[in-house]
């Protein structure tokens, strides 16, 4: 197949794509379909894409670039199919006050939480709430911005005291603050490929510095994963459960991760879901794929034959 | 159950670079450095100034001049010719010097990293400014020193809180300072802290690093004599052509007394053998004759241009309660903001308005600077500089309102 990737892009994240982006490539080379990565940072999107033609876009962009909605719909427009969730459904999964909001309602267990505006704070004077804020979720807590990837802007507090420095932070990068109960445990991230889902081993998370946060993530060595997670198979079932209703709820396709937590009763919550998960040497699913005995290749060309199905 | 690891050689990587991570920070200079991004940021020499004949003409004269010598490896001091010109260059600055006491480093960045080599053991104290300059902070780092961080004022490094320190004992491997309209915070040591510092230091035995790459970008004002001038013997010099020619020809320099250049030279040869002979002779055509003079002028003046439009847009835009630096030269300056204002949270939001800046804690190794921000003037147009600035203070007019509604 004719495979364009988008990569890249203009969020803070566009490196991190960039590094999925190339690695998906050269996986679908191998797999002898013709990929050409596109950067909608470089490119005029649209434009490229015409001319290309391709019989498929991979989608590797991350952040509000790309899992938002407004590639998707671009997508739409142009009749081109592309890898994972729909327009719709990407603009919910990826903000988080709407997606807790549609977890909760569908009664998939997700930490108490409480949605901090930005425009309320400046013209409705919600400042005065702050301290319901901190009752309603207790400490310690996560701030982060609704819609941001990568724990951009996110903070862990242990005092109400922090709670308004960690939320002009993430206001920073959104216009809303998610502020959530941290649940003490371990995480665990569950991937899932293909139609029906596919799960895929689940990987523990044990960052050295104790909290998962942008650096952890990103610089080999400070974070320590466990694949397949070190759970008994109750508590995995449990948490491939949970994660499954999640993306159930959210209506979301082909490939996807959900982050949960395990808590200290072995009882699974679910933190967040990615529509567009990492793909590079350091991610999760990519690792969770080897663990089951995928090559790279593998992995990308399952989830560019579950994108497939829906060329009419 | 195996347990994961995403990185094969992660239990063998050395423990110093421990500090050598991811950051938030980087993730948003990725953004920061698209066109449509009004970057105050890196500390760009505006080398479009320097006319491409003038290059390509020195480029020629080398070739016509040194044969294929440009073409082969160099000694490890660097060519004799280049240092006989760089000799020339320091004069500029009254400080008298000899080719046999120089070593050509690729640029200054590197004779920071060959200081830290010879002189600094794990644990070492080392006296900085605060702010440093973050890339010495780095280089130095990679040896695991710990900082002693001297506070600066608007006459420079505050010698009686070094003095302070030494009399309690005290025992640095040596101070650096940047005493030229210096990085981040644009300051000029005075010539009375000048003599203090060098006198201070000579009786403490402990021996001054001075890293002058701004030197000769003075706006205003009449030049103070360097450090290494007021004492050779206890002065290690650093040099570049970055900011009067190119930082592209990774051309600079230290000067030092012969026992240190040889361990230099040493050093810096166990390092990459030598500099790069092409850069090294194409840099000594340019500095011949008197066309860099002429450059270097022009450069000057667009600076100081281009600095007094960001210090009139400050003035304009900032909420009155930040103060600033007025540099005299050189490329940067250094903003203090009121105690709420977090510059490192705040980026995010500012590269989504399409203007960046160099966060504070950059250049503290200790986490302070939280409300401080680097401006570089340097590298983008009057227009963008007065556009740049205008959304920082429009953004911090909405900061202050969002800090001020959620302390009702």
């Amino acid at each position: 197949m004719r495979i364009a990737v988008l990569a890249g892009g203009r969020t803070p994240e566009r490196d991190v794509s960039i590094r999925s982006g190339h690695r998906v490539m050269a996986a679908l080379s191998e797999r002898g379909h013709d990929a050409t990565l596109l950067d909608p940072a470089e490119v005029s999107l649209a434009e490229a894409l015409q001319e290309l033609h391709p019989d498929l876009c991979y989608l590797t962009l991350h952040g509000k670039e790309g899992e938002d909605g407004t590639i998707q719909r671009l997508l739409d427009l142009l009749g081109i199919v592309y890898t994972g969730t729909a327009p719709f459904d990407c603009e919910v999964a990826f903000d988080k006050v709407l997606a807790k909001d549609a977890l909760a309602r569908a009664g998939v267990r997700t930490p108490a939480w409480t949605v901090v505006e930005g425009w309320a704070l400046r013209d409705l004077g919600a400042g005065a709430a702050l301290g319901r804020v901190a009752e309603r979720v207790g400490m310690p807590c996560v701030v982060k911005p609704s819609r941001s990837g990568s724990a951009l802007g996110m903070s862990f507090i242990e005092r109400e005291a922090d709670l308004a420095t960690a939320v002009m932070a993430a206001l920073s990068f959104a216009g809303a603050a998610i502020v959530e109960a941290k649940v003490e445990g371990s995480e665990v991230a569950a991937g899932f490929v293909g139609e029906p889902p596919e799960a895929l081993p689940l990987v523990e998370i044990v960052p050295k510095g104790g909290l998962y946060d942008y650096a952890a993530r990103y610089t080999a060595g400070a974070t320590e994963y466990f694949a397949p997670a070190r759970l008994d198979d109750a508590t995995s079932h449990a948490v491939t459960e949970v994660a499954l209703a999640a993306l159930t709820a959210l209506h979301l396709r082909d490939v996807t991760r959900v982050d949960t937590i395990v808590d200290r009763d072995g009882i699974p919550w679910v933190l967040e879901v990615n529509v567009a998960p990492g793909m590079t040497d350091t991610s999760l699913l990519p690792m969770a794929a080897q663990v089951a005995g995928w090559s790279m290749a593998d992995l990308c060309d399952r989830v560019v034959q579950a994108a497939a199905r829906r060329t009419t | 159950m195996a347990e994961f690891s995403i990185d094969r050689f992660v239990d063998r990587y050395a423990a110093r670079t421990a500090g050598m991570s991811a950051s938030e920070v980087r993730a948003l200079f990725a953004v920061a450095s698209r066109p449509e991004v009004v970057s105050l940021a890196g500390g760009m020499p505006f080398v479009q100034a320097i006319p491409t004949q003038d290059v390509l003409d020195v480029v020629a004269e080398a070739f016509a001049e040194y044969g294929s010598t440009p073409l082969q490896y160099a000694g490890g001091q660097g060519h004799l010719v280049l240092r006989e010109r760089l000799v020339d260059l320091m004069a500029e600055e009254d400080l008298v010097a000899d080719a046999e006491d120089i070593v050509v480093t690729t640029g200054a960045q590197q004779a920071l990293d060959l200081i830290g080599k010879i002189f600094i053991d794990p644990g070492d104290r080392i006296v900085v400014e605060a702010p440093a300059y973050v890339g010495a902070l780095t280089a130095f780092g990679a040896y695991e020193p710990s900082f002693l961080q001297v506070d600066l004022d608007d006459e420079g490094m505050v010698v009686d809180q070094l003095e302070d320190a030494l009399v309690h004992g005290e025992r640095p491997k040596f101070v650096y300072t940047v005493p030229n309209f210096g990085n981040p915070a644009g300051v000029t040591m005075s010539l009375q802290r000048r003599e203090r510092l060098v006198a201070l230091c000579r009786e403490s035995g402990v021996p001054i690093v001075e890293d002058n790459p701004y030197g000769m970008l003075r706006f205003e004002g009449m030049s103070l004599s360097t450090l290494r001038s007021l004492d050779p013997s206890n002065v290690i010099y650093l040099g570049t052509v970055s900011k009067v020619f190119s930082p592209g020809v990774r051309v600079g320099w230290a000067l030092a007394e012969p026992s240190v250049i040889q361990r230099l030279i040493l050093a810096k040869e166990a390092a990459d053998l030598c500099g790069s002979s092409f850069n090294m002779l194409v840099t000594e055509r340019y500095l011949s004759g008197d066309r860099w003079r002429a450059n270097l002028a022009s450069l000057v003046d667009r600076y100081r241009l281009r600095r007094d439009v960001m210090l009139e847009s400050l003035g304009e835009h900032f909420p009155s309660d930040a103060r600033w630096t007025h540099p005299d030269g050189g490329f940067y300056v250094w903003v203090t903001l009121p105690g709420w204002v977090d510059t490192q949270a705040m980026l995010a939001a500012a590269v989504e308005r399409l203007v960046a800046y160099v966060p504070g804690t950059a250049f503290y190794p200790d986490g302070r600077g939280r409300n401080q921000m680097r401006l570089a003037f340097c590298y983008p147009t009057d227009d963008r500089i007065r556009d740049g600035i205008a959304r920082l203070g429009s953004l911090l007019s909405d900061e202050e309102q969002l800090y001020r509604s959620l302390h009702p």
